[in-house]
């Protein structure tokens, strides 16, 4: 009992520190995965339009996700400099794969009577792109959102070896100083940061496949 | 009025879907294109709103070239109905009837007044279905509003591609029904597709059969029905519906004539009519041109006057290859008992008795209610 009492002792004497931490850990995530959406999306859209493009596109942003996390943080170190705006640009390639994938599936899978319905009725390849084909892949794009803040929250806990903040913080100086404490009062909010983006773009997802009955 | 003239479609890899295709879908009806699956009717029909471009030829809508506007500008003059429904799954059901005046920018009061007036026309209350997602209709109503959406912006022709094909057969006669009264209210020139036969002969007005990219009959369902042009329309009319159409005139007529020549004199001809005890005989030349119906009665108040001074020259005459559908329909034995049948080169080849008729009738429905 002794230990949860000191975690939670230590967790709200240190409250503003965390908050601050976890504040940090959010901008990051979500200018990352903004970035991510605003590249990703027409890459996905080019993708989905310009089939011989798309293998080439596809398998850029796999190799990318592939690139182990530690190795690519330090890789961008080497032009970005220490600190957030390199952890901002790591988070973006990590979350750029399930983005465009997403984003390019979603259109592929509009029905084709929908698709023919759209383009007998006078829409231009635009209007098609706009009404149709974007709305339709909203579930697929929200799917593709999920795993990419799962993971971006993740990796974004590795941000102090190349000076950015974040809930990492916590965790690596936890390990340096073999306390037990402070590991868990950093894993414990990035985790519930990870199950939080995890339910509600899963509920969101969920929503908008009722709507459109894809379910 | 859409007009086809000599278009050839051939693919890239040579394939010839269309050939020689010349056409006219007429004004204000359901023009009816039919054959089995590969025979170029979805083909023909897509070229109408430049889904499919043609290889050769030319297509003319309302005397103007097709090719000479914009695509998109035409399939907004033109509704399209297609066999998969194709609802916006994503949109309201006000949303998907208003795509294409939203399309056109009309005016929202008018696009909004329109919509219920359409969905009041096919009997779905607005109040109840127009903030509705189409994933909460039936299948029915769901291409009820594939119908209305291609209504939406008052197009003057509307092409349907199998649009009934994927419904129960309850919803499909239903909608048919729906579509013939309809039909009645908008007057639209309809270009429908179909591979059910049934469904042709009843809801169009012309019914095109299509095989191998070409054109095989045209013709009024009752044409088609009355003369199939070949083997391949009989077959795929099927035995059951030839036997539903009236039987021909050259069924309904007697062959065996007791007729008199126009020079033989007026009491042969009264002795010959009361031999037979028949009220009328016809007359000809001797040539066997039809020359007019000689009545008994009108024969023996005048029996001094020639023959040809006694003729009924007014009566009408049946034609051979005509439908027995018109001979109902122009109602000619209200006033006459005996109609002379004729073929072309007007030569008498039969006669046509109202008794007999009425016999016929009353055979044939007999036969069609007992075959149901």
């Amino acid at each position: 009992m002794s230990f949860l009492q000191d975690l939670s002792q230590y967790m709200v004497e240190n409250s503003s520190l965390l908050f601050d931490l976890t504040i940090e850990h959010i901008l990051m995530v979500v200018y990352g995965i903004a970035l991510a959406l605003a590249i990703g999306m027409p890459l996905g859209i080019i993708a989905a339009r310009f089939e011989r493009l798309a293998p080439f596109i596809i398998s850029l942003t796999n190799i990318l996700q592939l690139i182990p996390s530690l190795a690519m943080l330090a890789i961008l170190m080497l032009y970005f400099g220490l600190g957030f705006q390199t952890m901002v640009v790591g988070l973006f390639l990590y979350s750029l794969m399930p983005i465009v994938r997403n984003t390019y599936v979603g259109i592929r899978e509009v029905d084709d009577s929908i698709m023919e319905a759209g383009k007998g009725s006078g829409m231009t390849p635009l209007q098609l792109l706009a009404k149709v084909q974007l709305p339709l892949s909203i579930p697929f794009l929200l799917a593709g959102l999920r795993v990419a803040s799962v993971i971006a929250i993740a990796v974004a806990c590795i941000g102090p070896y190349i000076g950015a903040e974040g809930l990492g913080k916590e965790i690596i100086s936890g390990i340096s100083l073999q306390s037990e404490v402070k590991i868990y009062a950093g894993a414990i909010p990035a985790t519930l940061l990870a199950i939080i983006a995890d339910l509600a773009l899963g509920l969101l997802e969920k929503k908008a496949k009722k709507r459109m009955a894809l379910v | 009025m859409i007009q086809l003239n000599g278009i050839h479609k051939v693919y890239d890899d040579g394939f010839q879907a269309l050939k020689d295709i010349t056409l006219t879908f007429e004004e204000g009806k359901i023009n009816v294109l039919i054959g089995p699956s590969g025979c170029g009717k979805t083909t023909t029909m897509k070229l109408l709103n430049r889904l499919t471009n043609y290889t050769e030829g030319q297509i003319l809508i309302d005397d103007k070239d097709i090719k000479q506007v914009n695509p998109i500008e035409l399939r907004r003059q033109m509704g399209y109905v297609i066999q998969n429904i194709g609802l916006f799954p994503h949109m309201t059901i006000y949303d998907n009837v208003a795509t294409v005046p939203k399309l056109l920018k009309w005016d929202k009061q008018k696009i909004k007044q329109k919509v219920d007036d359409l969905l009041r026309m096919v009997n779905l209350d607005p109040e109840v279905y127009r903030n509705r997602y189409p994933a909460e209709l039936s299948g029915g109503q769901q291409q009820r509003i594939g119908v209305i959406r291609a209504l939406a912006a008052e197009p003057s022709t509307i092409l349907m591609d199998e649009p009934f094909s994927a419904l129960d057969p309850i919803s499909r006669e239903q909608l048919q029904d729906e579509l013939v009264r309809l039909q009645k209210e908008i007057n639209k020139t309809i270009v429908f597709v179909t591979h059910d036969m049934d469904e042709a002969i009843k809801i169009a007005d012309q019914i095109i059969i299509m095989k191998s990219g070409q054109v095989v009959q045209k013709g009024s369902p009752q044409e088609i029905l009355a003369n199939p042009a070949n083997d391949f329309v009989k077959e795929f009319i099927g035995e059951e519906r030839l036997g539903s159409a009236l039987p021909s005139v050259e069924k309904l007529m007697t062959k065996q004539l007791f007729t008199v020549y126009q020079s033989d004199s007026v009491e042969k001809a009264i002795e010959h009519m009361v031999m037979y005890q028949m009220k009328e005989i016809p007359v000809t030349d001797h040539d066997g041109k039809y020359m007019g119906m000689l009545d008994l009665f009108t024969a023996m108040n005048q029996s001094d006057k020639s023959i040809h001074a006694l003729l009924d020259h007014n009566r009408k005459t049946v034609a051979l290859n005509a439908g027995s559908e018109q001979l109902i329909a122009d109602n000619l034995f209200e006033t006459y008992d005996t109609l002379g049948v004729v073929s072309e080169d007007n030569t008498l080849v039969g006669v046509i008795k109202r008794e007999q008729l009425l016999h016929t009738l009353q055979h044939f429905y007999e036969l069609k209610r007992g075959g149901q």
